[in-house]
């Protein structure tokens, strides 16, 4: 028995009432006249859902999905409106790093104060004062007001806090965005370990790359209603389709074995398949650092076309390019293009760093103007090797001389 | 997976599930609640230290100011209301009579009036974390007993002072040592938990009507007025006598402000003063107390019944 369900919702659904009068008076004169002044707002709509322990649960949708309510809903924060939300086991929220610092406290104060707000016990906190100081790293500032804090210290504070509370489960809402590079890489570490642990994460982010790289499930919500639950990559590929429905994605994912599905035909050229595939010629989603890969386009000019060129773009789950180039950058003399034909471009030993990344081709005339467009073609993910982050890569090495 | 994760497995199966939140209804659910906040016993008090660290925070004096206040209020109280306006010709030693008086009276002040707005004055917690809500008008009892410390040592040293200045009369307006200083333990026991029903209840409604914060501002100062604080019980009694509104004298004397002040006055004041008009103050004050925890029930049930749309409210 490695993993046992920890948290069970069943057909829980979440109305708002906006309301518009707040005040008494607003209240009177509205009534008088005898208008509704209220809004009805439908935030989640029948989510069952069952997480096991051990797991780790990426939230995504867009904004106003309902990810956030669904992760107060878990919390306790929010009650629903129908149905059960069930859990067992300690439970702590990382929705907002410092949400119960008082500026007028010490750091030390505010330590106990917010171990105590997440359930710690005075003794508890006793024990873990030093390591929660120690993973801080603000030691000489720690009997210091927290209003003379700058923001990253009160930041690495709170997360010192909230990741020493022993939870057996663990909701994240955002906060991994915060803080500089390696403070985010710490966080990332100690949720690493977290997982190691068997301890249950569930997180709302919009940074798609670390539900692919953190996650092993992911759920995708579009307007209150559960749409997507599977495996991470699956997940996050609905999500950039914008599909509405589990079924709507399958669909669509069989179609796109055949054609690419977000190709627009603009004339008469069609993109009909755009493909990454490794050294030995088949179709990869994974690439290892330093690999040879190629990207094939696989084009039918149905009218012949003289002058084109066909770009190809590499975005991370930032949105950042790593890497954009074209068939006219490249050197390729535009021959005739009619009928069907395949452009391959090559890529010899590929050094991009670790995370999900995402390829766009188009097609367009050199003297401007796009004749074909397939967006966020192919999706692929760059293993970690653990050796550097960020989004370039090279085969390091280290070592000491004397001098 | 690591030893770590199966042994975990292991006892997370063995947990009982608990509904995120606390939604269950009746006298269960109290219990359940009232268990939930006894698990947040620390962080009450860590609240009140934070309060009271925060309130005279950067301040030269500090805790010098806590004093400067109801010994202000005192003053102004004895000269102008006792003095100039005559009333301290009917009530030996007013000075003291309404220091009684408005010692306890601030208890309700403070817990009521922090209290009702503790709930949006905490809305960043309540949004963030979830802990039994219940903790934060509560944590409004804390300060106030500070308060309470505060202005009994003031009471009793002047009662101490003007005891040796009236040598010649014992008993009469000074404070002397007996039973019936148990009057005030039981009138600080009623204040809370009266004090503590409106909290509770005031704090959530003002959640989603933010006027009543403001409402009880006004609605303290009137209780104040209509309690004996600084008038003396007995000249009620004489205009209420024989009227037509004789029917709320017994509702005026057994409110639970005016209960607990005449305790305070009884045992602070002059022993046998405020029994001469409730001769079974003793017993007003428990079956007052039995109600008052009848109310917390009823408050804390409106509490749990509204709490569930705090997140999205504040």
């Amino acid at each position: 028995m490695t993993s046992v369900p920890i948290v069970r919702l069943d057909d829980v659904s979440k109305h708002f009432t906006v309301r518009k009068d707040k005040s008494l008076k607003e209240r009177i004169v509205n009534a008088a006249r005898g208008r509704a002044h209220a809004e009805h707002f439908e935030a989640l709509k029948h989510i069952s859902l069952e997480i096991d322990s051990g797991s780790t649960v990426g939230l995504i949708g867009p904004n106003g999905s309902g990810k956030s309510t669904l992760l107060k809903t878990i919390g306790g924060i929010i009650q629903p409106s129908s149905g059960t939300v069930e859990r067992r086991g300690r439970m702590a929220a990382l929705l907002e790093l410092g949400a119960g610092f008082h500026p007028d406290l010490t750091g030390r104060e505010n330590v106990y104060l917010n171990a105590s707000i997440l359930g710690l016990s005075e003794r508890q906190t006793d024990q873990y004062f030093d390591a929660i100081v120690d993973f801080s790293g603000i030691e000489q500032f720690i009997d210091q007001q927290v209003k003379f804090y700058s923001s990253g210290m009160y930041v690495r504070l709170a997360f010192a806090v909230a990741v020493h509370v022993d939870p057996d489960l663990l909701l994240v809402d955002e906060v991994l965005a915060v803080g500089d590079e390696a403070f985010q890489e710490k966080c990332l570490e100690k949720i690493r370990s977290f997982q190691l642990e068997g301890r249950t994460i569930v997180l709302v982010t919009h940074t798609l790359s670390q539900i692919t790289d953190l996650c092993t499930r992911g759920v995708v919500l579009s307007r209150g209603s559960m749409v997507f639950d599977g495996p991470p990559i699956e997940a996050v590929e609905v999500l950039r389709g914008g599909f509405r429905s589990q079924r709507e994605y399958e669909d669509a994912r069989k179609e796109h074995v055949a054609d690419v599905a977000a190709q627009e035909q603009l004339e008469r050229v069609t993109i009909d398949a755009v493909r990454l595939v490794d050294e030995h010629g088949s179709t990869t989603r994974s690439v290892h650092a330093g690999s040879d890969v190629t990207l094939e386009v696989d084009l039918t000019a149905i009218d012949p076309i003289e002058d084109w060129r066909l770009g190809v773009s590499i975005a991370n789950g930032f949105g950042q390019t790593a890497l954009f180039t074209t068939t006219e950058r490249l050197g390729l003399d535009p021959k005739r293009l009619a009928g069907p034909a395949r452009i391959r471009f090559a890529m010899p030993d590929l050094h991009l760093g670790a995370g999900s990344y995402v390829t766009s081709v188009s097609l367009e005339r050199r003297s401007g103007g796009e004749l074909a467009r397939a967006q966020d073609a192919v999706t692929f993910q760059v293993d970690d090797d653990g050796a550097s982050v960020g989004i370039a890569r090279t085969a390091l090495r280290v070592h000491v001389e004397p001098r | 997976m690591s030893d770590v994760a199966t042994r975990r497995a292991q006892r997370l199966a063995d947990e009982p599930w608990e509904h995120a939140g606390a939604r269950s209804s009746g006298f269960g659910g109290f219990l359940a609640s009232v268990r939930d906040i006894w698990q947040y016993r620390e962080l009450l008090g860590r609240l009140t230290k934070r309060e009271l660290k925060a309130r005279y925070k950067d301040s030269k004096l500090g805790f010098v100011w806590s004093l400067v206040r109801p010994l202000t209020m005192l003053f102004v109280y004895a000269v102008v209301v006792g003095e100039f306006l005559g009333a301290a010709r009917q009530i030996e030693n007013f000075g003291i009579y309404i220091f009684a008086g408005l010692a306890i009276y601030t208890v309700y002040q403070e817990i009521v009036g922090a209290g009702t707005s503790a709930i949006v004055v905490n809305s960043g917690l309540i949004k963030k974390v979830y802990l039994p809500r219940e903790i934060f008008p509560l944590a409004t009892i804390g300060p106030a007993m500070f308060t309470l410390v505060i202005q009994l040592a003031i009471l009793i040293i002047a009662a101490i002072v003007t005891a040796s200045l009236h040598t010649g009369e014992p008993g009469v307006g000074v404070m002397t040592f007996g039973m019936h200083l148990l009057y005030a333990p039981a009138a600080i026991v009623l204040a809370i938990i009266w004090s503590a029903a409106f909290a509770l209840a005031l704090s959530a409604i003002n959640v989603y009507l933010r006027d009543i914060a403001y409402l009880v501002d006004v609605v303290l100062v009137l209780v104040m007025w209509g309690s004996p604080i600084l008038y003396s019980i007995s000249m009620v009694e004489e205009r209420l006598a024989g009227g037509a509104f004789e029917w709320l004298l017994p509702v005026y004397v057994n409110s639970p402000v005016t209960l607990t002040v005449l305790g305070f006055q009884e045992a602070f004041w002059q022993a046998g003063a405020a029994t001469a008009h409730v001769p079974a103050l003793w017993m007003n004050m428990l079956i007052s107390a039995g109600i008052g925890l009848l109310a917390v029930y009823v408050s804390q049930r409106i509490f749990a019944r509204l709490q569930g749309d705090f997140a999205q409210e504040l």
